[in-house]
């Protein structure tokens, strides 16, 4: 038999059980689709997480006060954590191999210009900070390059944050206030999406020391250290943990992460928890092709006569066979294809709704997919397929 | 172009075996019309089966005629040790059958079903056409090509049927009662065709109860028991016994 013709053959003999037809289709592409709609979601989950974590960029060490310790250990009872003060972050920036250091104070405070005002995200910080975050400037200029212990009344403030105080009119030069004190916009951010938390759009920038008179503290929340090259990386964490512990009397009270480590072990997390999804939808792949066995296995008593007369007029076992197993892979293929238009269609609308997200499913997941679904249409087919193939010619026509 | 040797075939009827083919020794000759009767379960069908291949006998030997290509009239095979692909594609090139229900497949047009054989070999399509078109005019049926099995009579179907028996250009027909489902005019039609074809060269055997349809045979065999208990060839008008 020619393929076109038993294409031919299949396509009447489906068209023919509309019912049947649908119902399977119908499984296997809702199979289909659940695998490539889970596997994007979870794809796309991992990517927003690791971009957000990239933020920061490969080459950057983070210094945080307190020591988190991964032992589950008490706390030690005394001393308890010292503040990392701005003369730690200098003596950081001494060190060989660093590019530049962050220091910075976060907190929240209102923010008030002519009758509007917003309660903003408040960032002390030194002119390192920008090129560390990769923070661009639309607009004036970035904090100049000053000793970190002064307090100066200047800041940069986000575009959310500018559009929401200013509206349309210009704000560099204008005078903010903040909850008693006053500073002078030098610069307006870039559109920059949020990183790890922070909403950058939305945040006001200021001298670390004057960040730390608003906020009444002397500790500073995080120091970034731009590594120069990410190869002396590990070295220099642990040098960093030496000076800190020296400066605080023999006491190491800090904690160094590198964003790498951090990104690698979440990239493994959310990997395996994608293909735990896509484990998931695997069932449901797996539960179609119980259903096209029985539906092929009704179709085969149902059609015995027909098998019968086909190998009467010389059909062999083989092309019996392959009409039924050739019909659930054409079922299967079809069922596939709509499963991953409908997941690709349903992620592309998701992608719309959110901009920051990103919901594309791998190509691996579609392929993998299609596959299984073929699998799945092969083996489920193939029983039922041997036993109509193996029926003997005169009792099938009885 | 057929020849029997010493077949038997043993069903199980519960926990009764029953003898369908006793020793059945049995010539035909290429061009022969032959008609089978005798009582229900006297074994005919049995016969009709094994002689198209479609059963197995137990032992003994059937030889028939294979490969038309070959110039030697006696190239004769051996079917019963064949396995069941070769024995699909011998019933496919040399057999054509005619059934009493039809078996139509009743999604395909007229002339789908009669195209079947030719789409089963792989045939392509305008080598198809060309065979088909003639049939379809011979069976008188160029205005019902387009109709489905369920829209057509009795006779039709069956004349169907008889088109997709011979599309294959078989040196074999086989029919079990091809007139069983037929009123008497239309059962007529249909035995009308099957003579001419039979004219026309081609080994007709039937099986049939209907006395009437079984004179008309050239050469009358009757089974009871799974025997031969009559074998009758008519030669203008003399009858001749040969067994019984």
């Amino acid at each position: 038999m020619r393929w076109q013709d038993q294409l031919q053959f299949n396509l009447r003999v489906l068209s023919r059980q509309r019912f049947r037809t649908l119902m399977q289709l119908i499984a296997m592409s809702i199979g289909v689709f659940a695998v490539v709609l889970l596997t994007g979601l979870g794809e796309g989950g991992r990517q927003f997480v690791m971009a957000e974590f990239s933020v920061l960029g490969k080459d950057i060490l983070i210094v945080m006060p307190g020591r988190k310790e991964t032992s589950g250990g008490m706390p030690p009872l005394t001393g308890g954590t010292r503040d990392i003060t701005l003369q730690d972050a200098e003596s950081l920036a001494r060190l060989r191999n660093v590019e530049g250091v962050a220091a910075l104070v976060v907190g929240k405070a209102e923010v008030s210009y002519g009758g509007r005002n917003r309660d903003s995200l408040v960032v002390g910080a030194n002119a390192d900070f920008f090129p560390i975050r990769h923070l661009q400037i639309q607009q004036g200029q970035a904090l100049p390059d000053m000793p970190l212990d002064q307090a100066r009344p200047i800041c940069v403030i986000g575009p959310e944050l500018k559009r929401e105080l200013f509206s349309a009119q210009p704000a560099l030069g204008q005078w903010l206030k903040i909850t008693g004190s006053r500073c002078q916009v030098i610069g307006i951010l870039a559109d920059s999406g949020t990183g790890l938390g922070f909403d950058m759009n939305s945040a006001l920038i200021m001298p670390v020391a004057s960040s730390m008179q608003l906020f009444n503290t002397q500790g500073l929340y995080r120091i970034m250290v731009d590594v120069r090259s990410v190869s002396s990386m590990g070295k220099l964490a642990n040098q960093i943990e030496q000076v800190m512990q020296q400066r605080h009397e023999g006491q190491l009270d800090i904690t160094v992460i590198t964003p790498a480590s951090v990104l690698s072990a979440f990239d493994d997390i959310l990997a395996v928890i994608t293909l735990a999804i896509a484990g998931i939808g695997g069932i449901s792949l797996f539960v179609a092709g119980i259903l096209i066995m029985n539906m092929t296995l009704i179709s085969v008593s149902q059609r015995t006569a027909e098998i019968g007369l086909l190998k009467a007029l010389g059909a062999s076992s083989r092309e019996v066979r392959l009409l039924f197993v050739s019909e659930a892979l054409m079922l299967c293929l079809a069922g596939a294809v709509l499963g991953i238009v409908c997941a690709e269609l349903l992620l592309w609308l998701i992608s719309l709704q959110f901009k920051d997200l990103l919901f594309i499913a791998p190509w691996w997941a579609s392929a993998l997919a299609l596959l299984v679904a073929l699998g799945c249409g092969l083996v489920f087919s193939w029983l039922p397929a041997r036993r109509a193939a193996s029926l003997p010619p005169v009792e099938a026509l009885r | 172009m057929i020849e029997v040797k010493q077949v038997n075939k043993t069903f199980l009827l519960g926990d009764q075996p029953v003898h369908a083919l006793n020793n059945i020794e049995l010539k035909i000759e290429a061009g022969e019309y032959l008609s089978i009767m005798g009582p229900s379960g006297s074994g005919k069908s049995t016969l009709l089966n094994m002689l198209g291949l479609l059963d197995v006998p137990d032992n003994g030997e059937y030889w028939l005629q294979g490969n038309d290509s070959e110039l030697t009239t006696s190239s004769l095979v051996d079917t019963v040790p064949m396995d069941e692909e070769d024995r699909a594609r011998f019933r496919r090139d040399h057999i054509g059958f005619v059934f009493q229900s039809y078996h139509l497949i009743p999604r395909l047009t007229a002339a789908e079903n009669i195209e079947l054989p030719l789409v089963l070999a792989g045939i392509p399509p305008h080598e198809r056409q060309k065979r088909l078109a003639p049939i379809i005019k011979r069976l008188g049926l160029e205005e019902r090509a387009g109709h489905l099995p369920n829209q057509l009579s009795g006779g039709q179907r069956q004349r169907v049927a008889i088109g997709r028996a011979i599309i294959m250009r078989p040196k074999l027909l086989l029919a079990d009662e091809p007139t069983g489902n037929l009123d008497s005019h239309s059962g007529a039609e249909v035995v009308e065709l099957l003579e001419e074809l039979n004219a026309d060269g081609i080994t007709l055997i039937v099986v049939t109860h209907d006395a009437d349809l079984g004179a008309r045979a050239k050469r009358k065999i009757r089974m009871v028991d799974g025997e031969i208990v009559l074998d009758q060839l008519t030669v203008n008008s003399q009858t001749v016994n040969e067994a019984g």
